[in-house]
């Protein structure tokens, strides 16, 4: 085939020429049409990360904070001898499981009613509902919330009026976490609902007809088929929850130091190495906890 | 291949049926993998270019970060020399660019005095705030410098800007009102290296305690309040290890035996006492601060009725009417002096010099003094205080700063080497550290 068409005579100048000639070499043709996805994907986004990666191994200037290229695992030793920064990594995890558990609880039978029990209609409105948070900005949110929980603000006005004490969240832990939990929703929402509407009707039918009542149904055929959806969910909160320092700036105490505030505060202040190497923490935790979610057969439908 | 079939009988057996299919299939996925390798050998000779250009790409950003990296004095102390101590100095101011880059701290670039500059220069001013001098110092650095052409930054910043190599020297005598500066700031220490400039003086003033006045009628004595349990929970505090510094103040005058007798050079036990009076505070804290906005809000929001902060936080809360006092206990206080300091690659010269010649008058310092409460460097600027606001010019102490001077300890870079020379201080790394690790 090759032979017949490059020995026919050129028809056409230059442009035939170099189409021959790619033609002739699949090779460079396939060069040609993934270079410019390719070389901006390692140039720009993996370059950039590996840099990263490389400075964690790097140390700086005490006096002046330039970098200097001295090889050596200290911002590592730094993390994990210093109790501090062992308790920021826990904290960070603590957080993170807290916020994915609590977003499932809240996602999964929102996501049933919407899936399964809603008409249509009330299927849209819940749908536009989950996702236009998703279009206000990220900081409106947590201010909102910041005007929530202060002293002064809409939780304790409330709680006045059905006569309660007053309860300080501003700059705790939890309001960390309830803000985190709001803000995350949706990207739960989204994945445990795609799974539960691609069960079909006839399977849960099945079950019925097999003498299985409505516990057992959902426990043997549609938390197995939902489970997918819910670790996929469950990647999005966990991650978004870990690499996050404006929220635990913005709401957060004296106890809300997270693994981005460190990286960040390092960042700010250039010392970038150290920055980079807590940066490398959640890399390595999202690794595991993809490694998890791959064993749970999260992975299976993509 | 089906005529070896033809033989025999029509009626096809299942066996023989499902041996033709499972042939067909076998073919066809022996066609099928040939196509797949194909094409997978080609995409590898693909990749394989690709990666030898990602690997060419990734050499030149770390030749570029390394030539960065090989600036700074590579020695750790102050000792190695300026860097850029023989870059040529501008001889005369010329046109405008009709850019300014600067990096500030909040409130130093009010429309008050940045817009006539702007009318009278061309010169567009375009402001980076910053919250730290860890930040002034990040941002200098960045990307080789090159982005901005000034930083308004503090005595604790300047000289790391300076061996940073991130600062060059500045032709002082293009800079008429600099002569009627109070001689202290003249050529100090922190902007001022072998004679030579790197920025030319500003303006200094007092980090001050911060109190509510729905809570104390008269403002606190003592820097005790924010020490003590009987405020639990309604306390903030910056969130920059420079604090140490004022621990320091504190314990100068409570722990006598400690000998501490400047708050910037601690042996280890004095820093040890410092570090330990901070991390039993945090129990005590709202909040640390990173913003000044942060602590304008907590105060508002009733969330805190004492901080420490600058007096920019001060007059912010002044502006929206909320009872804000302010007060230097009887210990004293930490403070600042900052300086305009010139970018070493600053993009926009011309501009940069008419802003420090224009931000040195009189006038303008008078009016950023008392927009911000705080001190000018021009002794002139004391009479336009006073036209601006009644009385300023005494309570911002801008007739006799030597006095008041005493009272503050203004910010400077920690190094090992104390001022008897021998090396048993604590270093601004250590001080970092002990932020990060055992007081937050």
């Amino acid at each position: 085939m090759t032979e017949q068409i490059a020995g026919r005579p050129a028809a056409g100048g230059a442009w035939s020429k170099v189409g021959a000639a790619l033609w002739r070499r699949p090779w460079a043709r396939a060069t040609l049409l993934l270079t410019p996805p390719l070389a901006w994907f390692l140039v720009i986004y993996l370059a950039a990360l590996v840099m990263l990666l490389i400075t964690a191994f790097w140390e700086t200037n005490p006096f002046t904070n330039n970098l200097e290229q001295i090889w050596n695992l200290q911002n590592f030793a730094q993390l994990f001898q210093t109790p501090a920064y062992r308790s920021v990594i826990l904290r960070t995890v603590g957080m993170a499981a807290g916020v994915t558990v609590a977003d499932g609880i809240i996602a999964f039978p929102f996501a049933y009613f919407m899936a399964r029990v809603a008409t249509r209609q009330t299927r849209t409105i819940l749908y536009v509902a989950i996702l236009l948070p998703l279009w206000a900005s990220y900081l409106a949110k947590v201010y909102a919330w910041q005007l929530v929980f202060t002293r002064d603000g809409l939780l304790n006005w409330s709680l006045a009026k059905v006569a309660l004490g007053p309860l300080n969240l501003i700059n705790t832990n939890w309001a960390v976490f309830i803000a985190f939990c709001y803000i995350w929703l949706p990207y739960m929402v989204i994945p445990v609902y795609a799974a539960l509407d691609r069960i079909p009707g006839s399977m849960i039918e099945a079950s019925q007809d097999l003498g299985g009542r409505t516990w057992r149904t959902a426990r043997s055929v549609i938390m197995p088929l939902a489970l997918p959806g819910i670790v996929a969910g469950s990647i999005f909160t966990f991650s978004l929850t870990l690499g996050d320092y404006i929220t635990p700036e913005l709401l957060g105490g004296t106890n809300s130091v997270f693994i981005g505030s460190v990286a960040y505060d390092n960042f700010l202040s250039n010392n970038i190495p150290l920055g980079a190497a807590m940066a490398i923490v959640p890399i390595a935790i999202m690794v595991c906890y993809l490694l998890g979610a791959r064993a749970l057969g999260a992975f299976e439908d993509l | 291949m089906f005529g070896q079939h033809s033989n025999q009988p029509r009626e096809n057996h299942p066996r023989e049926n499902h041996r033709r299919v499972n042939h067909l299939r076998a073919n066809y996925r022996r066609e099928n993998h040939r196509r797949v390798n194909h094409l997978r050998a080609n995409y590898r000779r693909a990749a394989t270019g690709l990666t030898v250009l990602g690997a060419v790409a990734l050499l030149a950003a770390c030749g570029s970060s390394g030539s960065g990296g090989n600036n700074g004095n590579s020695g750790g102390t102050p000792s190695g020399g300026v860097p850029t101590a023989n870059l040529p100095v501008l001889k005369h101011i010329g046109k405008g660019e009709g850019q300014l880059n600067l990096i500030a701290w909040a409130g130093y670039l009010q429309p008050e005095w940045v817009k006539p500059f702007e009318q009278q220069t061309g010169c567009q001013v375009n402001a980076k705030y910053a919250n730290t001098s860890d930040e002034m110092v990040a941002l200098m650095a960045n990307g080789g410098g090159g982005q901005y052409d000034m930083v308004s930054s503090s005595g604790d910043a300047d000289l790391r800007i300076i061996y940073g190599g991130d600062a060059r020297p500045v032709n002082i005598n293009l800079i008429p009102s600099w002569k009627d500066f109070f001689p202290q700031f003249q050529s100090p220490p922190f902007n001022t290296v072998n004679g030579v400039h790197y920025g030319v003086s500003l303006q200094w003033g007092p980090n001050v305690l911060m109190y509510s006045k729905k809570a104390f009628k008269t403002a606190p004595p003592s820097w005790d309040v924010i020490y003590s349990k009987k405020y639990k929970g309604q306390i903030t505090v910056p969130d920059n290890p420079i604090q140490i510094a004022d621990a320091a103040v504190y314990l100068k005058t409570h722990d006598k035996s400690l000998g501490i007798t400047d708050p910037y050079e601690l042996t280890q036990p004095q820093f040890n006492a410092a570090v330990k009076l901070l991390a039993d505070q945090k129990p005590l804290l709202k909040s640390y601060w990173a913003l000044a906005s942060q602590e304008i809000s907590a105060f508002k929001n009733g969330d805190v009725i004492l901080g420490a902060g600058w007096p920019y936080q001060v007059s912010a809360l002044e502006g929206a009417k909320f009872p804000i006092g302010s007060t230097i206990p009887s210990e004293g206080a930490t403070g600042w002096a900052d300086t305009w300091m010139l970018a070493s690659k600053a993009p926009h010269p011309n501009c940069a010099y008419m802003w420090m010649r224009y931000i040195s008058t009189p006038k303008v310092q008078a009016q950023q003094a008392v927009s911000y409460g705080e001190t000018p460097d021009n002794k002139l600027a004391c009479a336009y205080m006073n036209k601006l606001q009644a009385g300023s010019c005494a309570q911002y102490h801008a007739n006799a700063p030597a006095t008041y001077l005493n009272s503050i300890a203004l910010w400077k870079t920690p190094v090992a080497t104390c001022d008897n020379g021998k090396p048993d201080c604590m270093p601004y790394s250590d001080w970092v550290t002990a932020w990060n690790t055992q007081i937050k």
